[in-house]
């Protein structure tokens, strides 16, 4: 039988009916039509399904969609404000951070929340806090400079 | 028919449907024992990291899923003058971020900054991870130093279960059917002491065990050392801390205690690494770790939680 959920989504809050054994990762894609989490290795390994539930980070493919009741989920078009990219979001692009782009929303996902604890982390910090998402293209180089760029200016006064 | 809805059709693998459960949230630990009762197969659901995947895989099977997220009762790290109480809804990120931990049981701290990435450990319980008992768990070693003591509520009250006593093998712990972790109890270490977790993996980052290992270091030269990832369960290496006590760790003795690890530990080849490897690199572990909870205890090891294998 479906149980009824409500959340917030990106702000927004939402009710769905879904199935008990039906995965958060598809259920946003599939159902909902929010195409940023990645559906990669589906076991928790790569990062690409990475999403904010309640501002942590967590896999999105590890998650049953009616866990979400009464809690809120951010993905990276909740981290847009009024349709214009994030600071971060820029940053990945003024860096050249990827080149597929299949690990990007999940690893601007990770990075965000780095940045929410820490405002200027190491570069231990940055590789510790984007270890569970892999890129294939970038040799993680680009991206750990979007990340630091960031964490050097003060990013309040561009928001 | 297009592409994703011929996908969809088979299996419902388009909408993300995996075996059927049915999913109950508890928001009382009575309320998970009546559940558990009625239910012929039910499975407890917290993190669900492991869960959730072996469910994928099929490694499990749940006629129900039970989810204990909203026991608020299960969630705290409390310290009394007895005990360290760790509720099973207690997260690795939790372990990580708290003072509690840090000020008085950072090894603890540094084996939750080894496991997995911060996605899983945002939400991935210890107590969850014991109870999946894989052989390669990162929490087994340091809470076999500790003696920690599993406790377990069931229809008819509490039990307390040893950790010396939990681990039936890879995959098997000693819950009974109907039975709920609900903490992890760690006796308050009146005296001084320190300790080092060491993990090794292939890389740093997101990794699986090849052999972990914990060392405590008490007060008057007694010593406790735990290898995790080298046999079905964790193994405690009385021998070896016989050997240790009461002496100054010089190079012979540690020679001595690395020949007993052949005696000690039982690793097998796999994916991850060979069995020559994980005993090769067990012993360089474990005289490392000594020396680091040694100089720890003295005040000037290497700090909690940096990565220094």
């Amino acid at each position: 039988m479906k149980k009824k959920i409500s959340f917030i989504l990106n702000g927004e809050k939402r009710e769905a009916n879904v199935w008990p054994n039906q995965i958060l990762l598809n259920f946003l894609r599939e159902e909902i039509g929010i195409k940023s989490p990645k559906s990669g290795c589906e076991r928790g390994d790569c990062g690409s399904c990475t999403v904010l539930i309640n501002n942590q980070s967590v896999k999105s493919c590890l998650v049953l969609a009616v866990e979400i009741d009464e809690q809120s989920v951010t993905t990276i078009e909740g981290l847009m404000k009024e349709g214009e990219l994030s600071q971060l979001q820029k940053s990945f692009l003024k860096n050249n951070s990827f080149q597929c782009g299949f690990c990007a929303p999940g690893m601007i996902i990770s990075s965000h929340e780095l940045l929410e604890e820490k405002t200027n982390p190491t570069t231990n910090d940055i590789k510790e806090a984007i270890s569970g998402n892999l890129c294939r293209c970038t040799g993680y180089l680009p991206i750990i400079d979007a990340i630091k760029d960031l964490s050097l200016e003060d990013r309040t006064s561009h928001e | 028919m297009s592409n994703r809805s011929f996908w969809s059709t088979i299996k419902g693998i388009g909408i993300g449907m995996i075996q059927e459960f049915d999913y109950f949230k508890c928001f009382s630990i009575d309320e998970v024992i009546e559940h558990m009762a009625v239910f012929n197969n039910s499975k407890i659901l917290a993190g669900g990291t492991d869960l959730v995947a072996s469910l994928k895989e099929n490694h499990v099977s749940a006629e129900v899923l039970l989810d204990i997220k909203g026991i608020k009762k299960l969630k705290g790290i409390k310290l009394t003058k007895k005990m360290l109480e760790i509720g099973s809804l207690v997260t690795f990120n939790d372990l990580i971020e708290s003072k509690i931990i840090k000020e008085n049981f950072p090894v603890l701290m540094e084996m939750a900054k080894t496991v997995a990435s911060k996605a899983i450990r945002n939400r991935a319980t210890m107590a969850g991870n014991i109870c999946s008992a894989v052989p390669c768990m990162d929490s087994a070693p340091v809470l076999a130093a500790y003696d920690a003591v599993v406790v377990v509520t069931n229809l008819t009250g509490e039990r307390e279960i040893p950790i010396a006593k939990w681990f039936k093998g890879p995959k098997k712990n000693a819950l009974l059917k109907n039975e709920l972790v609900t903490a992890i109890r760690i006796n308050n270490f009146k005296q001084n002491h320190a300790g080092c977790f060491l993990k090794l993996g292939r890389y740093q980052g997101e990794d699986l065990a090849q052999v972990n290992l914990c060392v405590l270091a008490l007060s008057q030269k007694e010593f406790r050392v735990v290898f995790g990832s080298v046999g079905p369960v964790p193994i405690r290496a009385k021998e070896i801390e016989k050997l240790l006590k009461g002496n100054d760790l010089r190079i012979d003795l540690i020679d001595s205690c690395c020949l007993m690890v052949n005696e000690t530990i039982f690793p097998i080849t796999d994916i991850r690494a060979t069995k020559e490897y994980r005993l090769h690199m067990a012993k360089v572990m474990l005289k490392r770790a000594l020396y680091a909870a040694v100089n720890r205890l003295e005040g000037h090891g290497p700090v909690y939680g940096e990565y220094h294998l």
